[in-house]
């Protein structure tokens, strides 16, 4: 069984017909890579995967369970979570409470008026942890608005894991960083393979075609081409689109 | 902003050492009060008002929700506050529980249609909801007493069962606000500093992460919108036992303004105490100013216009960066100290 199935999404803003009918099987630990040139709908289908777009027509299942059309936090507390394209951190927070905000166990308390959510030791070990995974350890304290670009984009990836996610979509997690972010990315992409179920749009082929399990190309909607990095490198369409000179 | 203006210890504590000088100066303000030509009633104000200031900065401060219609629920609290002595039951702690409850009530109706909105479309409905309220006040003259008012509501007693005060003086009434105040000081910091209070900071700051990790968005702002709404009330019943009088005036667009230029000027935005250093300046120089000339909000609108233009953070946001680089500059002193000494040393 699939960890996370789309089954014949279609999505259409107005008189616009962004996705049609879309299908998407990635199985548990897979990490798909999704490519399109821009404007293709791969945001759109990463907003239905993660609830912030409802589809027209068809299906999102998560590990068998219906979730089509359920809000963010439903799905989220579900065990999707992602990471955005244009940053969306709490700038305000530390990096620790950012990360504190994605954790579990601190989500359980979101209700809670009576306690102190400072100097709980365990939810700050936790978030402690989960930095230290991203290479953030020595920097909980700094404000997420004062952190160096890469480090930000290496902290919407925290607050993500933080959730103890099944499924991790990744929006264009290089975007914007020099190459030694992209391999320090890369780095911690690796680290997670196996363990978690990516799905990760991103216009890098370098990044994805050495990382991915799987990858899918949307091009006007429409899945046009789904394979390994090597099936992908032999696909007529995707040799005689501008993707192919990456592939 | 609000957490990094506080330390960590402080935001775990429920009672912290500003909140009890805060107290204690305020505990001897009518010893002095009228010796520096001012009274008791002023410090009366001050209290009720500091105390809706904050409630309403729960809403603007902390959840970063622009409403613009928030004297309604303070209105609504007081009318409540009146009419539960009238015709339920005059005891003091029934009033002022009727007081939150029903302005909480409202709050909660009109957060039902207003929480799913953000920016310039959540003040819109804010406004428009303050005004159906303020309308509804003056309109209904027979529960209301329309625009001359709900007159002759009294101070009720302070009833402990063994013993009872009388709060009819001012200054005995000023120190049962006092209590009130501390009290809802020390939960609205508990509450801001809260899990609670952290992921509607967080809302603040990204609505759309907070849904991502699992926030039901909407729930929070109407919770928190209502919660503001009921403490709002509250004081809105302790103003009708104040001025022994509900008026609709305290709903209307302009009063409503005024909570909000207060929370602004104080810095509410940035700081905790912000609504309660706008309200002392707000009402002070209303006195003050106000003695001297009629048009004394010109210059407090010039004020508010210099902060809006220089220090958007407020005066406590002025004042937390002063204290920040006086700390910055004994530092660098110790620092060219120290380097003398090593060099004097080497020498």
């Amino acid at each position: 069984m699939s960890m996370i199935e789309a089954a014949g999404v279609h999505v259409r803003f107005g008189d616009r017909v962004v996705l049609e009918s879309v299908d998407l099987a990635v199985g548990e630990g897979e990490f798909h890579g999704v490519m399109g040139p821009n404007g293709a709908g791969k945001t759109t289908f990463f907003n239905v995967l993660t609830g912030r777009v409802k589809p027209s027509r068809g299906s999102i299942r998560l590990g068998g369970e219906d979730v089509t059309g359920l809000s963010p936090h439903r799905i989220a507390a579900k065990g999707i979570a992602r990471s955005f394209q244009i940053m969306t951190l709490f700038d305000e927070f530390s990096a620790r409470d950012n990360v504190m905000m994605g954790l579990p166990a601190f989500r359980a308390r979101g209700l809670d008026i009576a306690r102190a959510a400072a100097g709980d030791r365990r939810l700050t070990d936790q978030a402690t942890e989960t930095l230290s995974g991203v290479g953030l350890a020595d920097k909980g304290d700094i404000r997420a608005k004062d952190l160096s670009y890469g480090d930000r984009r290496a902290l919407e990836i925290a607050v993500a894991l933080a959730q103890a996610p099944r499924v991790l979509c990744l929006d264009e997690p290089t975007s914007g960083l020099g190459s030694d972010g992209v391999q320090r990315l890369a780095a911690l992409v690796a680290r997670l393979k196996g363990k978690l179920t990516i799905v990760a749009i991103e216009h890098d082929m370098e990044f994805l075609f050495s990382l991915a399990d799987r990858i899918s190309v949307i091009h006007w909607g429409q899945v046009v081409a789904r394979g390994t990095p090597h099936e992908l490198q032999q696909n007529e369409w995707v040799r005689r689109s501008n993707l192919g000179k990456f592939a | 902003m609000m957490a990094n203006s506080t330390t960590s210890s402080d935001a775990a504590r429920l009672v912290t050492p500003t909140m009890l000088v805060l107290w204690l100066v305020l505990a001897t303000v009518p010893l002095w009060i009228t010796r520096i030509g001012l009274y008791p009633y002023l410090g009366i104000e001050i209290l009720i008002w500091s105390l809706y200031a904050l409630a309403f900065n729960l809403v603007l401060g902390t959840a970063g929700l622009p409403s613009f219609g928030h004297g309604a629920y303070f209105g609504i609290g007081a009318y409540a506050f009146g009419l539960c002595q009238f015709d339920i039951v005059a005891n003091l702690w029934v009033c002022l529980a009727a007081a939150a409850v029903v302005a909480g009530i409202a709050g909660a109706l009109v957060a039902l249609f207003i929480s799913h909105r953000r920016g310039i479309y959540y003040a819109f409905m804010t406004i428009a909801f303050g005004q159906i309220f303020w309308t509804l006040a003056i309109k209904s003259h027979s529960v209301t007493g329309g625009e001359d008012g709900l007159l002759k509501i009294s101070r009720l007693p302070a009833d402990f069962g063994l013993v009872s005060f009388d709060l009819t003086d001012n200054v005995a009434f000023y120190y049962f606000v006092l209590a009130v105040f501390a009290v809802g000081t020390a939960i609205l910091w508990r509450l801001v500093h809260s899990p609670y209070g952290r992921v509607v900071a967080a809302i603040r700051q990204s609505e759309v992460r907070a849904a991502h990790l699992g926030y039901n968005v909407w729930l929070y702002k109407a919770s928190v919108f209502t919660l503001s709404a009921a403490l709002s009330g509250f004081s809105g019943g302790l103003f009708a036992m104040a001025q022994l009088a509900a008026f609709p005036d305290v709903m209307s667009l302009h009063q409503s303004g005024y909570v909000v230029m207060m929370t602004l000027v104080g810095g509410g935005l940035v700081s905790f105490w912000g609504p309660v250093i706008g309200v002392f300046l707000f009402l002070t120089a209303r006195d003050v100013i106000g003695a001297l000339t009629n048009a004394w909000m010109l210059y407090f609108g010039l004020l508010f216009m210099a902060i809006v233009l220089f220090r958007p953070e407020g005066i406590a946001g002025a004042l937390s960066a002063a204290v920040q680089q006086h700390s910055i500059n004994a530092l660098r002193r110790r620092g060219t100290s120290a380097m003398r000494l090593l060099v004097g040393g080497g020498r």
